[in-house]
């Protein structure tokens, strides 16, 4: 190669008019430009050689390959699991449905074919909208859907004349359906189609032939169990690329069944027992975590959510000031009220800042030393001298403020963080919060303001800055009444193999047991609950009960759910009401259920929470479905007189 | 010759055998395109469109004096640079990798502006200080490199920091740098990166390398682009099966045959002529770049123009590479010929200056 002539003509004269030596590096660079001709010229040669070597030397191996080309791969989508209660009700299964297709080569005119197609079924701009954009991703042979869930009506009059559209199809596919409708909505959540931010995170192999996912309830949380695995078929295509014949096949593996722990007859019974108030109810078996029910009111249909549900309806849903789509039973935050009293007595103990015994005089309310004002009473002229099991049959709140007031706030938060205040507590449901249990360091961080004892007495009754979720206020009664046996609530109770049939029992979550000092200090605690129910607060859901039931109720006054919502706070100036509370397990010799009811304005504890609860204890301890009348009989609704607390 | 050329295209500050060979590519390009995009003449059109936008860029970049671009070079490097921290902040993630930043009008890539920056910004480092560099001088040179090299390699795009990086490297290369430190430098590089490999990488890092190295040891993953269209290069064989008759493309068994692959379904239907013709014709394109980049008046001129018509050279030959297997797949266009804007517009720009510096030549020494 004989560069240096071509480069021959360089005006070399002409660069020698800088401070540098511009001839010198001229040279220089002239130089290096001849290298790395000389480099590019073998590199560009490598790829030539490379290309000898695959279309010479081995085409006769190419050209076989690409003859067998013809072999492509398609996914098979797999059935998603259904999802039954803890005693095989189906709550969730698959129906067949039916969408139209096109396939666009066989289609002589598109505009002409769809313009006809309009005449005969409803098909909205964004139908048209959507099938162009898929047409546009995909070739020519492939069908694309024009339109989901057609009608019986639009399936008899596309039918007839099929034949005079060619490459028009109906085709069948498999539509999620929750056949109770609303029944227990929060815990089974609903699917909805796959949308762009989920699509970049999916496994794109697991999901190519899926549209829908489960968006909340266990249909999210065991999306992977319910989803299954997708599987391949590779199918042998003509010159044109069209399917002839199947080669070989991986069959999908379907989703697995799910059972719940709930019992779809119990959250019936919770549910309607709610109805008319806002609120939730959560029970627990105390002996394995499994939840039995999980009512939150109100409650809305998420069949329409599987297919997108229209706007007006979305937005009235969204909109309506009594949110029917928050899960309260996991989602509601509320001050828990005296139902922590429990708890606080057991920290009492466990820290040694009281006995059993210990009594202290309730003039009807508590003064802080030094400061005038006073820390009322519920009960106006004092409950005169109480000890611990009278201050809590009685829900004495000056024994709470003095006791608080002792443990300290810190004390206190290290004590119910352990019943997992203050944090989730883990259950296998999608968005659980934490609720706030408050602390110094907390309060340091968010408010301007340090910690003052009056926040103490506060929190020592379950107001002030505390809040806890129905899920969490059941929970702690469970543990309570396992004397600190601690389990993770869940609502798995076991996995199906559809085509075996075999169950898997989902293990109990045992967390680390709460331990206190004695394990002596449980029983004036329980005794107390006992009494509540035996002549206390709750004394009249005892009456009749077959069964002994320990409890606690509770009345927060109302400023809470709204904390974030400018609408809850509007309504709130309506309905001054205190949320009545109550927690509960029975029977008290071997708990077998526990239960946390919160009806959001309801007035008080024992008045409205308590009798609920002991509906729903009732329909599991005696088993007492049937009939709706006859469980509401069971527990007198007498107006008493106002007994707050 | 050059004087018969007529005065036209001097007014144009145009050089005709340059322009000659990137037409020749572009329009064979848009014939190939028209295949391997299943013959939807709106990509061929959208392309051509593309095409006369990055003309319009050339032509004008070259009416610029060189002296702008030495003024602004490190304003731009900075702003880069700037750019690509920001991207590293609120960047939007497209395809597993944060390269794009939104203005709310337009989204773009900070990482292709280095690709002008880089070389522009080791000009102008370079021009002023003795050469062959000295050792204060090449370590400047190298944090200049490596700063959005990491940056961009980080987000991660491994194909524009390969660009950028040996951009820099070139422009190091050019300036003279002593045999003896290139060898002490890939001498050291040679002997690192054993001890690198089984000291300090872990496992599952080592298969990664290892599949990146030779991916059809991954066939249904990182491997099938590779099998598939080394499949469609070989079944060409020396003729080709001739326009619009690749099986392999237009069957979809050639994946991304219209954009990164395009070479695959070009070797199919031309055969190994037509690979050798594109080439020729690349060789073609930088062996005049260069020569026009050895009549650069000044050092900056020099350097830029070199570094500029190398960055095409590895375009060509990497993407080449790759598509035949013959280097690791690195996602970089077949310049001129893949389907896409972003990185046309830079290489027409980077074209635009090295005609700038050419015919400017007499102007700037008189």
């Amino acid at each position: 190669m004989n560069f240096h002539h071509l480069f021959a003509k360089r005006p070399v004269d002409e660069l020698k008019t800088r401070d540098k030596d511009n001839t010198a590096e001229s040279e220089l660079f002239f130089h290096r430009v001849l290298v790395l001709l000389l480099f590019i010229f073998l590199s560009l040669s490598a790829v030539a050689g490379r290309l000898v070597f695959l279309q010479v030397l081995n085409h006769e191996r190419f050209t076989t390959l690409a003859d067998s080309n013809r072999v492509r791969l398609q996914p098979l989508t797999p059935t998603r699991g259904f999802i039954f209660d803890r005693n095989g009700v189906l709550l969730a299964d698959n129906l067949a449905s039916y969408h139209l297709e096109i396939v666009r080569e066989q289609v002589k005119d598109l505009n002409k074919t769809l313009e006809e197609l309009r005449q005969r079924i409803a098909l909205s701009d964004a139908d048209i909208e959507r099938f162009h954009k898929l047409a546009r991703r995909s070739p020519p042979y492939n069908g694309i859907p024009l339109r989901f869930q057609l009608t019986d009506e639009e399936i008899a009059s596309l039918a007839i004349d099929l034949y005079r559209f060619p490459g028009v199809d109906i085709k069948a596919d498999l539509t999620r359906r929750y056949p109770l409708g609303s029944r227990a909505v929060h815990a089974i959540g609903y699917v909805g189609r796959i949308d762009e931010g989920e699509l970049r995170k999916l496994d794109p192999g697991q999901y190519s032939g899926s549209t829908h996912i489960g968006k909340t309830g266990v249909e999210r949380s065991y999306e992977d169990v319910l989803h299954g695995r997708t599987g391949w078929q590779q199918v042998e295509t003509n010159a044109e690329g069209r399917p002839l014949r199947v080669l070989s096949r991986t069959p999908p593996t379907p989703g697995q069944n799910i059972y719940l722990s709930i019992d779809i007859r119990l959250q019936a019974v919770a549910e309607k027992a709610l109805e008319g108030y806002n609120g939730a109810i959560v029970a627990i078996d105390p002996r394995n975590g499994e939840v039995l029910a999980l009512a939150s009111q109100p409650v809305y249909d998420p069949n329409p959510f599987v297919n997108g549900i229209d706007f007006a309806s979305y937005r009235q849903l969204n909109t309506s000031k009594d949110r029917p789509l928050l899960n309260r039973a996991l989602r509601g935050v509320y001050p828990p009220g005296s139902t922590v009293k429990p708890l606080m007595a057991l920290a009492g103990l466990d820290y040694s800042v009281v006995n059993r015994y210990s009594g202290i005089f309730c003039p009807g309310f508590y003064r802080l030393p030094g400061v005038d004002h006073r820390f009322r009473d519920w009960k106006r002229g004092g409950h005169g001298s109480v000890d611990m099991d009278r201050a809590i049959a009685q829900s004495c709140d000056v024994y709470f403020y003095d006791l608080a007031l002792n443990l300290g706030i810190d004390r206190i938060h290290d004590f119910l963080d352990r019943f997992s205040m203050g944090r989730p507590t883990g259950i296998d449901l999608p968005g659980e919060k934490g609720g706030l249990l408050p602390s110094q360091d907390w309060k340091r961080r968010v408010h301007r303001f340090g910690w003052f004892a009056g926040d103490t007495l506060s929190v020592g009754i379950g107001q002030g800055y505390f809040l806890a979720t129905p899920l969490q206020l059941a929970h702690a009664a469970a543990v309570l009444s396992q004397r600190g046996v601690d389990f993770q609530p869940r609502v798995l109770h076991a996995t199906e193999d559809p085509s075996t049939r075999t169950k898997t029992p989902a293990a109990p979550r045992a967390l680390p047991p709460i331990a206190v000092k004695n394990p002596r200090f449980w029983d004036p605690v329980i005794n107390g609950m006992i009494h509540v129910v035996e002549g206390g607060t709750a004394h009249r859901i005892g009456i009749g009960a077959k069964y002994r039931i320990a409890g606690k109720t509770g009345t927060a006054q109302v400023f809470t759910l709204g904390q974030t919502e400018k609408y809850n706070a509007k309504r709130l100036a309506r309905h001054l009401q205190d949320h009545a509370l109550f927690i509960a397990f029975a029977p008290v010799e071997d708990p077998r259920i526990a239960v946390a009811v919160i009806a959001e304005h309801g007035g008080g504890g024992s008045s409205t929470a308590a009798p609920l609860a002991r509906k729903v204890m009732d329909a599991w301890l005696l088993d007492k479905y049937d009939d709706d009348s006859q469980s509401t009989g069971n527990t007198p609704d007498q107006d008493a007189a106002p007994h707050g607390e | 010759m050059e004087n018969e050329d007529g005065r036209f295209l001097k007014l144009l500050h145009l050089d005709l055998p340059l322009l000659l060979g990137l037409l020749a590519v572009s329009g064979l390009g848009l014939v190939v395109l028209y295949s391997a995009g299943q013959r939807n003449l709106d990509l061929v059109i959208g392309q051509a469109i593309r095409l006369g936008l990055g003309f319009v860029i050339m032509l004008t970049l070259a009416q610029v004096h060189p002296r702008h671009f030495r003024f602004w070079s490190p304003w731009i490097y900075l702003v880069g640079v700037l750019l690509l921290l920001a991207v590293m902040a609120v960047g939007d993630i497209s395809k597993g990798a944060r390269r794009w930043l939104d203005l709310g009008v337009v989204r773009f890539q900070p990482s292709e502006i280095m690709k002008l920056a880089v070389p522009m910004m080791m000009a102008w480092f370079f021009a002023e200080k003795p050469l062959p560099p000295r050792w204060p001088h090449l370590l400047m040179g190298a944090m200049i490199t490596a700063i959005p090299f990491v940056l961009i390699a980080a987000q991660p795009d491994l194909g524009t920091a390969l660009v950028v990086g040996s951009a820099g490297a070139f422009v190091l290369f050019l300036a003279g740098l002593h045999w003896f430190i290139i060898v002490g430098l890939l001498g050291i590089l040679a002997a690192v990166i054993p001890l690198f490999w089984t000291f300090v990488m872990h496992d599952y890092q080592r298969q990664r390398v290892l599949t990146f190295l030779d991916p059809e040891t991954d066939p249904l993953g990182a491997g099938y682009h590779i099998i598939q269209s080394k499949i469609a290069i070989g079944s060409g064989g020396i003729y080709g099966k001739g326009w619009l008759n690749g099986t392999q493309s237009h069957l979809d068994f050639l994946p991304e045959g219209s954009t990164d692959f395009i070479f695959a379904a070009f070797s199919e239907e031309f055969g190994l002529v037509g690979g050798c013709l594109l080439l020729t014709l690349y060789f073609y394109i930088i062996a005049r770049s260069l020569y026009m980049a050895t009549y650069a008046p000044d050092t900056y001129g020099r350097l830029l123009a070199g570094s500029l018509a190398l960055i095409f050279f590895i375009y060509a030959f990497v993407n080449s590479g790759m598509v035949s297997g013959l280097l690791p797949v690195v996602g970089l266009p077949l310049p001129l010929f893949s389907y896409g804007g972003t990185s046309l517009v830079t290489i027409m720009a980077s074209f635009g200056i090295l005609i700038s510096v050419y015919s400017h030549r007499r102007t700037l020494t008189r």
